[in-house]
């Protein structure tokens, strides 16, 4: 297959429209200048006065600890309903559950925020870390569902069913062959839990109290002022974390590839 | 096989903890928000006097049935302001998608033309801006086209305009913003699709005579209709929901449904009617859905 001309140049464009905002953004944190637009030369100065604020630091910490919590119960709770999907067959409610994992995916975060947050009123539970972290799972666990139900999908039945053969019980042929064997998928879903977390603002804001203000929020805040170069440089820290992390875990998943084609030499 | 049987056991069970989780925070909050979205406004903490207190028991239930409080939806209904963040929310909605969708599927093609060993890093490419915080990605956005961004910089410099232009604040930043951030939600289930059809049809209909013109209209097109489904409805359902992009990006002439929704909610606290608008615009979103789960089914339906 030759890539016609047409074909290089909207891939081209499409990238080029994808990443030059990011890669100015980026640039210009480390400008010296006050002004955002007037290049004032190389400098960290705003990456040093993003680490001597302190609300913005504690807002992080905040992000970072509600991310760390929801993504992990999200894995747990989202590979639990990948695996009833997959593997449960027809049981009584299954549409209902399927619909209740698909639903946040599409439904406007408006409408998720303000629901959890009348639920929290209704049970006079206090608003703060622990009501931010319980919605972003309800959030997340369903894009968790979805990546990991896909590659269950792919799996082989009869890895499984050898298992049994050779006298393992369903939950140890599940753990000790299906579990190893998916478990690029797990962690991919709980990275992308973690992003998600991290970067969501709406549902956040309805479901935080006063005093536990997540990174998002407080950005948000700040932008709505006006263009800070102090934001260039915690976007440019955001995005090297993350650049970080999706390196690291392509790598993880070439390894379990590798991993798994040297198990099983076709 | 007998294996598949004992599985299925215990695979039941597993559903239990999420079944429940989501029953309770995520159906449950949903019958909160019918039940406020039909109580009256209050000034007091929380804002609103209910109808009908659950706690009160059956008897106290079926009396407020009786007199279930429709007056926030009449509200609605009777104020133009609200039908026109509805028709507003419809229309940038529409026309995003579309562009979206003009944008996406070219980008979406070309890489499902790439040869095989360069498509997953094509996918990664579009993926990681995903992965990037979007305020990140609108507020890239914000130094590029305010007053003395780089766009006015560029533009001045090339002498194309001669004093710079309003880019801030206006419908254009807007669509800018919202098409930069769906992007790879209409890519993917695009690329998903047009990667999964084999070439030898695109073979088979030039063999046959067809100009590539043709062959893709004729073949490839048709068949991409699933992605093209999948990806329209991905970006048009949030962006009716859409507030954080139209609120940093557009002007303040007409707010989109998110805004007033969020305005009544935090900023007049009229949680009652936050509430109501809030189950209208689910209502006016099962539209979209149940039209796409008609059209996946019937062509389930013809496939089988």
């Amino acid at each position: 297959m030759k890539l016609s001309r047409f074909n290089l140049v909207s891939l081209t464009l499409g990238l080029a429209f994808l990443y030059l905002p990011i890669v100015i953004l980026v640039v210009y944190s480390f400008n010296d200048s006050r002004l955002v637009t007037v290049w004032g030369g190389w400098s960290l100065r705003w990456y040093r006065e993003f680490f001597q604020d302190q609300p913005m630091l504690d807002a992080a910490w905040m992000s970072l600890r509600v991310a760390l919590t929801s993504a992990t119960a999200a894995a747990v709770l989202g590979t639990l309903a990948a695996v009833a999907l997959s593997r449960a067959g027809h049981f009584r409610g299954r549409t209902l559950f399927s619909g209740m994992l698909y639903a946040p995916l599409v439904m406007p975060e408006v409408i998720t925020g303000l629901s959890l947050l009348l639920l929290f009123v209704a049970i006079s539970a206090e608003r703060g870390f622990w009501t931010v972290v319980v919605a972003h799972t309800t959030l997340t666990m369903c894009f968790v569902a979805v990546v990991v139900q896909s590659r269950l999908h792919a799996l082989d039945r009869s890895i499984e069913e050898a298992a049994m053969d050779l006298g393992c019980s369903p939950v140890e042929a599940f753990l000790r062959a299906t579990v190893p064997l998916i478990w690029p998928a797990i962690a991919a879903g709980w990275m992308l839990a973690f992003a998600l977390s991290l970067d969501d603002l709406v549902i956040a804001s309805f479901t935080t109290g006063p005093g536990s203000t997540t990174l998002p929020i407080r950005i948000y805040s700040e932008v709505r002022l006006g263009v800070k170069p102090e934001i260039n440089a915690i976007c440019t820290l955001i995005i090297a974390a993350v650049t970080v992390l999706i390196v690291v875990a392509s790598l993880a998943a070439k390894l379990s590839k590798t991993q798994a084609d040297n198990a099983a030499p076709m | 096989m007998s294996g598949r049987r004992i599985f299925t056991k215990p695979a039941r069970l597993a559903a239990v903890a999420p079944y429940v989780w989501m029953l309770l925070f995520f159906l449950v909050p949903f019958g909160f928000v019918v039940k406020i979205g039909l109580s009256h406004t209050a000034i007091a903490q929380p804002p609103y006097t209910p109808v009908f207190d659950l706690a009160a028991g059956w008897a106290a239930l079926k009396a407020a049935f009786g007199a279930l409080s429709l007056d926030n939806f009449r509200l609605i209904f009777g104020d133009d302001l609200y039908l026109l963040s509805y028709l507003r929310s419809l229309t940038v909605a529409a026309v995003s998608t579309a562009i979206l969708l003009l944008i996406g599927y070219p980008i979406a093609f070309a890489m499902a033309r790439l040869p095989r060993g360069w498509q997953p890093l094509a996918m990664m490419l579009v993926i990681v801006p995903f992965w990037t915080s979007f305020l990140i990605r609108i507020y890239a956005w914000i130094n590029i086209l305010q007053h003395d961004g780089l766009l006015n910089q560029l533009l001045l410099a090339l002498h194309i305009v001669s004093k710079p232009v309003v880019w801030l604040s206006t419908d254009t930043a807007m669509y800018i913003g919202l098409v930069y951030s769906y992007l790879p939600f209409m890519v993917l289930p695009l690329y998903a699709t047009l990667a999964k059809l084999p070439h030898s049809l695109s073979e088979a209909a030039a063999d046959l005579g067809a100009s590539p013109r043709q062959a893709f209209w004729l073949v490839t097109f048709p068949l991409s209709l699933p992605g093209i489904g999948a990806g329209v409805l991905l970006c048009f359902i949030p962006i009716v929901g859409e507030f954080v992009i139209p609120d940093l990006l557009a002007g303040s002439t007409s707010p989109m449904i998110g805004q007033t929704l969020w305005l009544e909610f935090f900023t007049n606290r009229d949680w009652p009617v936050a509430s109501a608008l809030a189950v209208l615009l689910l209502g006016v979103l099962l539209l979209p859905l149940l039209i796409y789960e008609r059209a996946q089914r019937r062509q389930l339906e013809g496939r089988s």
